[in-house]
């Protein structure tokens, strides 16, 4: 069978595997950017709490994916929890470091002016050092879901959703005519779903930086 | 250290800012940056701080709204004590303006203007008509910039326009670091007679730092001249301390030359204004010449209809007609709020031996020449009878054989 018969015979169910392994991001990322935001906020002042944190999240994204989602089912079993987990965990250093360094990275003058107007603590943050780093924070939680767009597809392995049983089928039929078609398409569509995420990405950033910040 | 000079001169109005035995020492310093800081502002008046780098200048400023903590001594704000008073509503009543500026680049002028009548609850209508009457008041039209970015604006505009969010809730005190310290000397001088202007308008009691004496005379109702941590030198008005400077760091500090600063003192508008022959722009050519039949004078003014000075032009435009009447620019002009220093700058500046005088509105009012200043300077040299121009410079003790002779 040619590979357009097979995309013909097998579409929705692809379209569906799409889909979860796309939710499966958006899910994990939707987690570790408050998470990760929320560890930025709290430690970018700080010396020590942050190397710390910067430290241990960089950890995370080393764990080879096969081992963290094998560690993961013991103590939660099969399906999307470990699968979520462990992307969470992976999407966390992008969005730290890039928030840290976003927040760090706001002109002291504009902060100090801030100050001497009267503005507390949460009001500079939130009003004023947060929407100036923005850009950067939205950069991070772009290569974060780059990053996990890749990585969920490993989810399969701990019975996860995704385009990731297409390829893991493909791979366990090796020298079969189906094996090419399994994994081509599994790989095709989350090449599709990096595009149109990153794609999104860009223009959700051009939506959401204030005017008056220089891109 | 002794103290040479007490701040004991006696108080116009009421004290706005009271400082007692005010001190800081960072973490780890073994040296106060500020220490035993005693000092009284007047309501309403400028006050100057002055004095070399790294003297405490901006530590002293940022204490008064606690942006830096004081490590000792307490802060008087209109009689009450606000040591300890809660720093966030402390800053509201206090408006600040540092030399970076800081505007807010993510919100347009009208709301950087805006944020402390935000702070405060002010209603949408008050805040709106609260934040053209701060525009107009800068000198910037609000039609034209009120929904600009920050970044759309010159540095000159910026500046005004963090004069303006400083003003925003109408605060009886403003802090001000280097205000005038980061746009071009011509820009500079020109944001300086604004605010005098302004200043007369709103009478705000305001604490300035700075390191450019001359900028201190020119500003200052009273200018506190500091040493190194934060000791007052002498604390007296722009005046008193050029004619008796209290010690020999004061004089050292002030400089040789003080009749040449004594310029400073001396605005524009207070002395006389001589005239210049001037042409209309719509003049022919024979008026032309007829201008310049009766004057000695080798260039001509030529004004537009509405009285704005326009280019000079000069005695071989009269005579070969052939020629295109092509004014020479105007390459500086000077506000009667300008000091006669600023003047003497611009001559200097372009090479010319006269300044042209407007308005606030660009009218031509008259020109001061060279000559005029000259005169002004050696009457008040033989009136001071002042003699450390030969002072060495700034910085060296020296053992002073006190070189002023008050006999
Ligand atoms: N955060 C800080 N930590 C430690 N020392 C400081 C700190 N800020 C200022 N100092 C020291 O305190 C002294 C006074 O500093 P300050 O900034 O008040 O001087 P200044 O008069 O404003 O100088 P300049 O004219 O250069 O702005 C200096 O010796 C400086 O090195
Ligand atoms: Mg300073």
């Amino acid at each position: 069978m040619s590979f357009f018969d097979y995309l013909q015979a097998n579409w929705p169910r692809l379209l569906d595997l799409t889909i979860q392994h796309a939710v499966l991001v958006l899910i994990s990322v939707g987690i570790a950017t408050p998470l990760g935001v929320a560890l930025a906020v709290a430690t970018y002042r700080t010396e020590t709490p942050r190397k710390l944190v910067l430290a241990v999240a960089g950890v995370f994204l080393t764990i080879p994916s096969f081992a963290l989602f094998g560690l993961l089912i013991a103590p939660l079993g099969l399906g999307y929890p470990p699968a979520v987990v462990a992307l969470v965990m992976y999407g966390l250093l992008p969005i730290i470091r890039n928030t840290i360094t976003g927040l760090r990275g706001v002109d002291p003058s504009i902060t100090e002016s801030a100050l001497g107007m009267g503005m507390g603590r949460w009001r500079r943050l939130l009003r004023i050092e947060l929407p100036l780093a923005w850009p950067v924070i939205i950069a991070g939680i772009r290569v974060a879901t780059l990053i996990n767009v890749g990585i969920a597809a490993i989810a399969a392995y701990v019975g996860g959703p995704g385009l990731g049983s297409q390829i893991f089928s493909g791979l366990s039929r090796i020298g079969f005519p189906v094996a090419v078609n399994l994994a081509l398409s599994g790989t095709l569509g989350i090449v599709l779903i990096a595009i149109v995420l990153d794609a999104a990405y860009v223009a959700l950033g051009r939506l959401t930086t204030a005017k008056g910040i220089h891109g | 250290m002794a103290e040479n000079s007490p701040a004991t001169i006696p108080v116009r109005g009421p004290t706005m800012i009271r400082l007692e035995q005010l001190e800081k020492r960072y973490p780890g310093q073994d040296r106060f940056a500020v220490a035993e800081l005693n000092m009284e502002v007047p309501e309403g008046e400028i006050v100057v701080l002055v004095g070399p780098s790294g003297c405490g200048k901006t530590t002293t400023l940022k204490m008064i709204n606690r942006i830096i903590e004081p490590s000792g001594g307490r802060i008087f704000l209109e009689g009450e004590d606000v040591t300890a008073a809660n720093p966030d509503r402390l800053r509201r009543r206090i408006g600040y303006v540092i030399q970076q500026v800081g505007l807010f680049p993510h919100m347009t002028v009208a709301a950087n203007i805006a944020t402390v009548p935000k702070m405060l609850g002010w209603d949408r209508a008050r805040i709106a008509s609260r934040v053209e009457e701060l525009l107009e008041l800068v000198g910037l039209e609000p039609a034209r910039y009120r929904d600009r970015y920050p970044k759309e604006l010159s540095g000159g505009q910026q500046q005004r326009a963090g004069v303006a969010r400083a003003l925003g809730a109408d605060p009886p005190v403003m802090l001000m670091d280097e205000p005038f310290g980061a746009v071009d000397p011509i820009q500079r001088q020109r944001l300086q007679d604004e605010f005098l202007r302004l200043q007369r308008e709103i009478k705000k009691t305001i604490v300035l730092v700075t390191h450019d004496i001359d900028e201190a005379i020119k500003m200052g109702d009273r200018i506190a001249i500091l040493r190194e941590e934060s000791r007052i030198a002498q604390y007296a008005t722009p005046t008193e301390i050029l004619a008796n400077p209290a010690n020999e760091f004061v004089e050292e500090f002030i400089g040789a030359g003080s009749a040449v600063k004594r310029l400073t003192l001396t605005r524009v508008a207070n002395v006389p204004i001589g005239s210049w022959p001037t042409i209309d722009a719509t003049a022919d050519d024979h008026q032309l010449l007829e201008v310049f039949r009766g004057t000695e004078k080798d260039f001509v003014l030529q004004l537009d209809q509405q009285h704005r000075p326009t280019g000079w032009l000069t005695r071989q435009t009269a005579y070969h007609r052939n020629l295109p009447r092509q004014p020479l620019a105007i390459v500086s002009t000077v506000t009667p709020q300008a000091t006669l220093l600023d003047a003497l700058n611009a001559m200097l500046r372009t090479n010319s031996t006269c300044a042209v005088v407007v308005d606030q509105s660009n009218t031509y009012r008259g020109t001061l020449d060279f000559d005029s200043i000259h005169l002004l300077v050696q009457r008040d040299v033989r009136k001071e009878r002042f003699s450390e121009e030969g002072a060495a410079p700034a910085g060296e003790q020296k053992p002073v054989a006190e070189s002023r002779d008050d006999a």
